[in-house]
């Protein structure tokens, strides 16, 4: 069970990083300066809960590694986020509607890790992250209202960024191997139970926001098993250059 | 004597101050989950952060070593994370201080929730007191603070998000 829990907390951790990496590409870059430093808040926020995740999964796995190591010294082949969270930046309402699909998905999780997790630091990790989540989430979603009930053009944008982004999301309530240990250890509730109160939730979202449900299409998958698009790569590449040039390095 | 080495750390740790908020030290904030002797006899002090990617945590931790060296040489620091730090934990002092250096204090309990839930709340100026102000941003200039503007005095003005 230890290598299991070890491999699902990273998953986690994996999502949260990846994530935080992809937003702080936004810092100085932010459509206004407001939103700038909101992308850039979420961005550390994530990275925060990415360093206790990580750092917690090296603990269960046993092996010495610490969250750097974890960080800099894995391929991407070795990275276990889901693929939704390495796409691309996008524009401004890509970013957002990929946020809000997401946000909506993590407060789930953690609110069932919160509240059920026998893992007790696993447990009070997520108590924390579950209240910055919930802003991040508070966010997002407003954005997407604003923007899918806006202007003709923003309309049109996040329509289409949410066609492009929807074959990514059903890989967030996939289960294998791994999320089933840890069901059946009480850790986490299997991911597919998050499936139903997510999907009405998006719905009042893109109800008021005056958007359409996306067609139903092939589901892109993957990433658990280190399957991942050709974007992270490059994501990594600028991630863990300095470390992996300079091993030992402080700053 | 135990509790003596205790109380002398509690003093200095009473000492140390946030590096965002300088007028407020960690004690006032809440970051200090508890300060014991652990069986070997080192002191251990429980230190939570505000927010998980808080980047102030690392320089208060730094902070503390470094007032404690002089006096104290067997001690560590635990980050803990439960419970989950809340502003609740913010003592009325600390607030009022926020007040004096133009930062509005979280207001209500965190139990309110009303931003989360979409309601918008009064929070009155520090300059002026004036209910009448605006959000401008939920996301302000350190990640527990949101930014907002004074419609009365026109003055814009950091808000510690209840949280």
């Amino acid at each position: 069970m230890a290598g299991r829990e070890y491999e699902w907390i990273l998953r986690f951790g994996d999502d949260a990083l990846v994530l935080a990496q992809r937003l702080s590409e936004w810092c100085s870059h932010g459509p206004a300066i407001e939103e700038d430093i909101a992308l850039s808040n979420i961005a550390l926020d994530l990275l925060g809960q990415a360093r206790a995740l990580l750092t917690l999964a090296g603990r269960r796995e046993g092996q010495g590694r610490d969250e750097d190591a974890l960080a800099y010294f894995r391929t991407d082949r070795e990275y276990s986020n889901a693929l939704l969270v390495e796409l691309p930046n996008g524009h401004f309402g890509d970013t957002i509607v990929k946020q809000m699909l997401f946000d909506q998905f993590a407060v789930l999780r953690y609110e069932a890790l919160a509240n059920q997790c026998v893992d007790e630091e696993l447990a009070a990790i997520a108590s924390k992250a579950l209240k910055e989540v919930r802003y991040h989430a508070a966010h997002s979603t407003q954005w997407v209202v604003r923007l899918g009930d806006g202007t003709k053009e923003s309309h049109l944008r996040v329509q289409e960024s949410l066609n492009t982004l929807w074959p990514y999301t059903a890989e967030l309530f996939e289960d294998d191997a791994v999320s089933k240990a840890c069901a059946d250890a009480e850790v986490m509730p299997l991911n597919a139970s998050f499936k139903e109160p997510w999907s009405t939730q998006l719905q009042n979202i893109l109800n008021e926001a005056k958007l359409l449900n996306p067609e139903s299409t092939e589901f892109h998958t993957g990433g658990r098993t280190g399957r991942h698009t050709e974007h992270l790569k490059s994501m990594l590449a600028e991630m863990q250059v300095l470390p992996r040039t300079y091993p030992l390095a402080e700053w | 004597m135990v509790s003596a080495r205790i109380a002398q750390v509690e003093s200095i740790l009473n000492g140390v101050m946030d590096p965002e908020l300088p007028f407020l030290t960690i004690t006032e904030l809440g970051m200090i989950q508890g300060c014991e002797m652990d069986e070997e006899g080192i002191v251990v002090i429980k230190l939570t952060p505000t927010y998980s990617g808080c980047p102030a945590t690392d320089a208060i931790v730094d902070d503390i070593k470094s007032a404690l060296q002089p006096i104290e040489s067997e001690f560590r620091i635990e980050v803990v994370h439960a419970p989950a730090w809340t502003t609740d934990w913010i003592s009325p002092e600390a607030r009022e201080k926020m007040r004096l250096n133009g930062i509005a204090p979280p207001e209500g309990t965190s139990a309110d929730k009303a931003f989360l839930l979409g309601k918008s709340q009064t929070i009155p100026c520090p300059r002026c007191a004036s209910d009448d102000t605006r959000l401008v941003s939920p996301f302000g200039s350190t990640a527990c603070k949101a930014h907002y503007q004074c419609n009365a005095c026109a003055e814009p003005f950091d808000h510690f998000k209840c949280f």
